[in-house]
Formats: structure tokens, sequence, C-alpha cells
């Protein structure tokens, strides 16, 4: 097959028995491969050198504060939902050296970090994940951030339809999923019947269109296509979660006062894990790292949370105090005040939140106990 | 008792900004036992601990108000100027000034007899409550601004 | 590093990376109180001529320390160089403010919005400030006295803790000498050599003669100090949408990116720090936003 005939847009069909063919394709048009595997009782992000890296026959039950693998009863390499890392630790790297400096006669000269790397394939990305990505896409571009621009650049997106619901996926109600319809380079919908096991890919890029060109990819029958979107139908009914979007933005933005605030803050530990899990949150941090000798300097970014309690600090003291000042700020911001900064919710609906959650706060429940008496007032006066 | 020099305007009760829609009579009442008062620079309108005799309403210049303390040079915590008035020291016991009150530019002020303006009060409870209800937002405005202050907000 | 074309009026110094700071020299440092001094930093040559709106900041970066937010304080037309005031409080403050002459200063900037001055043309101006909130409105003062008869009445009143911490004290004797111009100044607490007055700023406001039908007003100071000011105002009939403030919270980057300085919907650093009354008062009420 040559390259000519393999086109965007083109469905076609790879044998279980070729994927290590298709992961070959990947590595020899010279990207490194990323994607899942099991580490620590996760499945996690990682370099994925051969096809047994990936969690074969694992499957992940989620639910608030509580995540846990189990083994399913057949082979899928990419039967579970998403785990506690995002792709953002690729785009947006939890360390990253910004600028080294260094003094000179009277002065400094700064030489910022270079941004050239190998190309880097992503592989199993969920739908969410990708609305994640295209999230901080605009993000990193309000702020021309060229460390993400060139990596985001060089990135390939393997795409995965979910077979699946996680336990605490909400992607529908946020209109991210579980369907991949579109920034992917290439889809892939595993289908696993008696007898059978094979991905039928949908090529979204020219970029996915040569790697699928050297693999064998037969075109797909519309009975095979049909059947592809029937699982990825399914999955759509089985959401366990749904979050009602209707005037989110005003329903938190004029409710700062709400009762519910201090019932979800009294349980809030401000421990930081939904902002390290979330797809898309973004705060940072930039610290300066000089040398012993104090002739050099890097500056580095890291990930930072605005659930830290030096997050909001001024002049010596921190502006949001309290946890609930805290999990309000998340919250709205997160779906709420996002739409007015970058025109969409900040939040896809991936469940990681939830999940990663030690005392198990779920956001749906929260905008729901919002939703139901929004003009709640909290009891004033001291007892009698 | 100073000598009122016929050149310059009197000072009238109904001129100033504390007393605006008082009752013609009620201000006659006070103006009986209202004495024009002035003070040079750096004189004392009022010391601390002295008797709280009269109810001093400031038409001109500026007054701070002081507090000595032996361990700490002399501070002051507030000026006041003209459509103020300076105190409430005289309304209840023990009727003694807490703080000293100094003019830091020539001041003139009308300052009314403590003990006649409780006398009216007293007998006009009507009045007295008006009167109380204007002196109390002065208090209150007064505390507020303290407050900030005790902030330090310009502080380190 | 080579500069583009001259920038335009708000945006930034070129350089080679958003984060990268440039070095500026420190031409002269002049003490202004016990803990704040002002520094004129030049730019190296080749930077297109500096320009930045009133009410704007740099990130100041000291070698080795760390980078802080510091509003302009000072025009560049004459001097071609940014000035700076800035008190030592943290560890990077302390770093800017002991830099000597010669010494070099990074510069990163100018970031955020400015005041609107051309809101102001040919209405009253009331500037209200506190403590540090002098040095942001500075400029604004400038402009103003640069074509003094395109404004109306100019009533100033700056507040500070004590009469040692008024900054720029030579400058207000000369602009308080001047007669189409009120500069009103007033402390938290004095001693016994200060003739001035004591008491908070909205203490001063009845004394200020401003038309509230044809009058902007821009405030700068801490919080509280100007969300009473603010309200003092509207009380003497400003509508909140002719009323300025300039908000400070937690900066980090000064791209929008970082998320410290979030208020509500709003980034500080890029929407902000100069904000509208009537836009903001509803998340000036809630606590710990």
């Amino acid at each position: 097959m040559s390259a000519e005939e393999v086109a965007v847009g083109d469905r076609r069909l790879v044998e279980r028995s070729d994927f290590g063919a298709f992961l070959g394709a990947i590595r020899l048009a010279g990207y490194r491969v990323v994607g899942p595997t099991v580490r620590d009782g996760a499945i996690v992000y990682g370099d994925i050198a051969d096809e047994s890296d990936l969690p074969i026959g694992w499957t992940d039950r989620q639910s608030a504060g509580s995540y846990r693998l189990e083994r399913r009863d057949d082979a899928a390499l990419f039967g579970y939902a998403v785990g506690p890392h995002s792709w953002k630790k690729y785009l947006f790297p939890a360390h990253e050296r910004l600028f080294t400096a260094v003094r000179t006669e009277g002065s400094f000269a700064v030489t910022p970090e270079p941004t050239d790397g190998p190309p880097i394939a992503f592989l199993g990305v969920r739908a969410c994940e990708l609305a994640a990505i295209a999230i901080q896409d605009r993000v990193f571009a309000a702020a021309s951030d060229p460390g993400y621009a060139a990596r985001r650049g060089r990135t390939l997106r393997i795409a995965v339809q979910c077979g699946v619901a996680g336990g605490t996926c909400f992607c529908a109600s946020m209109g991210t999923g579980p369907a991949v319809k579109r920034d992917h380079d290439l889809a892939l919908t595993e289908i696993l019947a008696p007898g059978r096991h094979y991905f039928l890919v949908e090529v979204g890029s020219p970029a996915g269109a040569r790697i699928l060109a050297t693999v064998p990819a037969r075109p797909a029958t519309a009975e095979e296509t049909a059947g592809g979107e029937a699982v990825v139908a399914a999955t759509a009914r089985s959401m366990g979660r749904t979050m009602n979007t209707v005037g989110i933005r005003d329903l938190l933005v004029d409710h700062p006062e709400h009762p519910r605030w201090q019932i979800v803050a009294n349980r809030c530990l401000a421990c930081t894990n939904c902002t390290m899990a979330c797809p898309t949150c973004f705060c940072s941090t930039s610290e300066e790292v000089p040398e012993l000798s104090a002739e050099k300097v890097e500056r580095w970014r890291r990930w930072d949370s605005c659930f830290n309690s030096g997050f909001s600090e001024l002049h010596g003291a921190a502006v949001r105090k309290t946890h609930l000042a805290r999990y309000r700020q998340w919250m709205t911001h997160k779906l709420a005040t996002w739409h007015d900064q970058f025109d969409s919710s900040g939040c896809v609906g991936c469940g990681r939140c939830i999940t990663w959650c030690p005392v198990g706060i779920d956001i749906t429940e929260e905008v729901a106990a919002i939703r139901a008496d929004p003009q709640a007032r909290a009891p004033t006066g001291g007892s009698p | 008792m100073s000598t009122r020099d016929p050149t310059v305007p009197a000072l009238r009760l109904a001129d100033h900004k504390f007393f605006h829609g008082m009752s013609g009579e009620l201000l006659a009442v006070l103006g009986e036992h209202a004495h024009p008062r002035r003070f040079e620079t750096g004189q004392l309108l009022v010391r601390e601990g002295d008797p709280a005799d009269e109810f001093l309403v400031l038409f001109e210049g500026k007054v701070a108000l002081e507090i000595l303390s032996p361990d700490r040079p002399r501070t002051t915590i507030q000026t006041l100027g003209p459509g103020e008035v300076l105190g409430w020291s005289w309304l209840f016991a023990p009727h003694r000034w807490r703080l000293d009150a100094r003019a830091l530019k020539p001041t003139r002020a009308l300052g009314i007899g403590a003990a006649h303006l409780r006398a009216t009060l007293e007998a006009r409870p009507a009045d007295g409550y008006r009167f109380l209800m204007r002196l109390l937002p002065v208090i209150a405005q007064r505390l507020e601004n303290t407050r900030l202050q005790l902030m330090d907000l310009h502080g380190p | 590093m080579a500069p583009e074309a001259a920038v335009p009026s708000s945006g930034p110094i070129a350089s080679p990376h958003p984060w990268a700071p440039v070095p500026f020299t420190l031409r002269r440092r002049s003490a202004e109180t016990a803990d704040t001094v002002s520094l004129v930093l030049e730019p190296p040559s080749g930077v297109a001529p500096l320009s930045f709106r009133p009410g704007q900041f740099n990130m100041l970066y000291a070698f080795g320390v760390g980078e802080a937010a510091i509003s302009i304080s000072g025009p560049t037309e004459e001097s071609g160089a940014f000035v700076h005031t800035v008190r030592s409080a943290g560890k990077i403050s302390q770093a800017l403010a002991t830099a000597a002459p010669g010494e070099v200063v990074g510069v990163r900037g100018p970031y955020g919005t400015g005041w609107p001055v051309e809101e102001a043309l040919g209405q009253d101006v009331v500037v209200v400030a506190g403590g540090l909130g002098i040095a942001p409105v500075r400029p604004i003062l400038y402009e103003i006295l640069g074509r003094r008869t395109a404004y109306g009445r100019v009533e100033v009143v700056y507040g500070a803790r004590t009469p040692m911490d008024l900054v720029y004290y030579e400058e207000i004797q000369r602009w308080r000498a001047r007669t189409d111009l009120r500069f009103q100044t007033t402390v938290d607490t004095a001693g016994r050599d200060w003739y001035g007055d004591v008491g908070v700023v909205t203490t001063r406001l009845p004394d200020a003669r401003f038309d509230p039908e044809h009058t902007v007003a821009f405030l700068c100071g801490p919080e509280i100090m100007m969300k009473l000011t603010a309200q003092a105002l509207e009380a003497r009939g400003v509508r909140d949408d002719r009323i300025w403030l300039s908000l400070e919270r937690n900066m980090k980057c000064a791209l929008g990116v970082c998320g410290h300085c979030q208020f509500g919907p709003e980034f500080v650093c890029r929407d902000g720090p100069v904000f509208r009354y009537r836009e903001i008062r509803r998340f000036l009420a809630v606590r710990e936003l």
C-alpha cells in the first residue's frame, strides 16, 4: 500500500495481529511513543517500547475517591477509561526550564531553553483528552508560550474511542465525548468479538495517513464501521453521571455565598489532587534556581495549585485563606469563569477529580446541589 | 472670654453643617449659651483630664487630637476642621476630656456650655433624640476611621 | 538581542522569550523614605524608545533572586528610562531596593491596562492614593500637567502612614504650591512637627472641590481604602463607571498563564490592574475572592 492510497477521512481496519507493526510504523516515522501502561496499581502514561507495555487485559474500576485495576476477561489493549495522568504531563511538563542566565561583564545574558525535540506520539487519547488538549492550546496560545507551541506542534494524537464509560465520566454532559470527532491524527476503535479482535482506524490528518499507509490496513466495510459507531453510542448511553451546564456560568458566579460552599469546604483537604490530575488545570509558579557560585541561574516553571495556601499570597497573607475560598475558586474557575477567559468550559468531564479526591468530592454533585436551590442562605444566629 | 472683633463676622450655629436643618427655636435656645472661642496656633482647646464643660463646634482652622504618653513622642491621631465638632466627653460622666486638642492654625469655634446643653436636651426629649442621632453618626464614622488607621494599611 | 521595530505604546519590550528579562542599567537611585527608593532604569542600547501607559507595570528582575511586579511611576519621554518606586518588603524587593547605580536590573514589560486618562479630558479629575499607591498614579499627574488646560479641576488626596512615609516629598511640595492643582496629604498618625491632616483619606474628600457629574476618579492603594473611597465618591454623585481602581494580586508570570493573579474572571496582570469600578464592584464585595 502506498501513501497516496490512504486519505484523510478513510476508515480502515487493522487486525490485532498487525498492531505491533502499527506501533513499529509510528516509531519508524521518528516518533517517541507514549501511552498507557500499568505502574503502581494504576494505568499511567509512559514510554511504549512494545505492545506488551500496554495494559493488555486490564480495566479500571473508578468511583468517587476510589480507583482499582481489575483483570478483564479478554485481551483488550484499551479496555479502561482514564488514569491519574493526563497528556498535559508532556505538553505542559510538571517541571520545565524556561531559560538559563549567566552573569556577564556588568550585566547578564539570558539563553532561552531550546524548544526543539523529537516528535512524540500520544497513543490512546480519549475524546475528553483531545478536548482538554484543545482547551490548553487556547490557554497557552493566549500567552504565546513557545515551549508549549513547539511541543504541541510535534505531537501526533492517536485517539481511542471509548468502549465503556468510566465510573466517574460525564463527557457526554460536557459535549466532549465519548465519540472522537475531530482533533485526532488517527482514531482507533477496538473491537473484540468472538474469534475476532481488530481496530477500526479513522484517518484524521495527513500525518496519520502517512503512518497508516505503511501498515496493513484494508478499508473497513460499512457494517464494520457501523459496528464501531454502535460501540461508542452504547458508551454514550451508559454514562453514570451528568452535569447540567445550562446557565452554569452565572449560576456559580452569582452565588459565591451559597451555603453549599461551606459544606464542601468542610470535606476538602486542599490536598491539590484534583488540580494535579485535571487535564486542563494550568496554574504554575516560577522559581529562580541559582548555582552555588551565583554566576549562573536557571528559571524553572513548575505546576502549582490554587489550593496551596501560598498561591494567593499578597503582602505576606493569603487572599484565599480558607478551604472554602479555594474550593470555590477552583470550581468556579473550572466551570464558570473559564468561559469569560477562554470562551469554553474548563471541564471535559473526564471524572479524574472525582476519582482522585481522597474524600470523594464529586463536582457534578456540588453543581447539582447549588442548582437545586440557588437562593439558599446559611442559617444565621447562634443556638438558642 | 474673648473680645469680639466687630469686623469679623459672628459665628452662627445655623451656618454649621452639624446644625443644618435644626429648628430655629432650638438653635436659639442653644445659641443663648454659645460663646465664640478663638485659639492661636499651638494653643490647646482642651486638655486631657480637664472638665469637659463645652461642646466645641469648629468653624475655621485646624485642630489636632493628640495623645500624650511619657514613653513616646506626642502623637496626633486625628485632625479636625471647619464643619466638624470636637467631642462628646461633655455628654456623660465623668465629663472630663480624654484627649488633648491643639490648634494647628488660628482656629475659631463656638463653645456651647455643656451643663446647659445637657439640661436642654433632657427637657426636650424629641430634640434630644434628634441631637443624639446627629452626634452618633459622627462618633460612628470617627470610630470606623480609627479602625482603618489601626489596621495600618500602609504599613510594611 | 535585536529589537523589533518600535513597539506599540503599551506592548512589552521585545525580548527573545516571553519570560526573558532585558538587562537595564540602574542609572540613578534615590531614597524616598526609610524603606522606599526610586530607581531610574535605562534600557540597553538598541532597544526602541520606551513607552508605557500610566498604570502599567514591569516585572523587575534581581539576578539570582527573582522577579516582582512593580508599577511604572515615571515618564520616559524626557529621561528615556523607566522609573520604579520600590518598597523593601520581601527578598526580591529588598534586592531591587539595594541595587547600586551601574548595576543591572532585569525588566520585562510593560504589562497590564493603564489609567484611561483620555476619558478624563474636559472633566474634573480626582486622584486618591494610599501608601505606595501614589507611585502608579504619579504618571497620571505628569500626563495631566503636561496638558493642563485639557482637564478641569484636579484634586489629589494622598494618604500615608506617617509624615516620614510620604513619598516624592519634594515633588509634592512643588505640586502643593501650584494653583492649578489641589494636592492634599494626610497621615494615619503624626508627631509634633506635622501641621497637616491626620486621618484616613476619605476624611479629605469633603474638602475636595469637583463637579460629581463631570468627574473621573482614579484610585490606588489598599483595597479597603479604594472601596471606601469609591463609596464616598458615589455618595457624592460620581457614577461608578467613572471611577477606576488599580488592583493588586500575587503575580508570577504577568502573561495571564500562571493563574496566580485571578480575581473572579479577571487576570489582574492582563485584564487589569486598572479596572472600572462598575465592572468589578460585585467581585470586590465577595470575601476572599
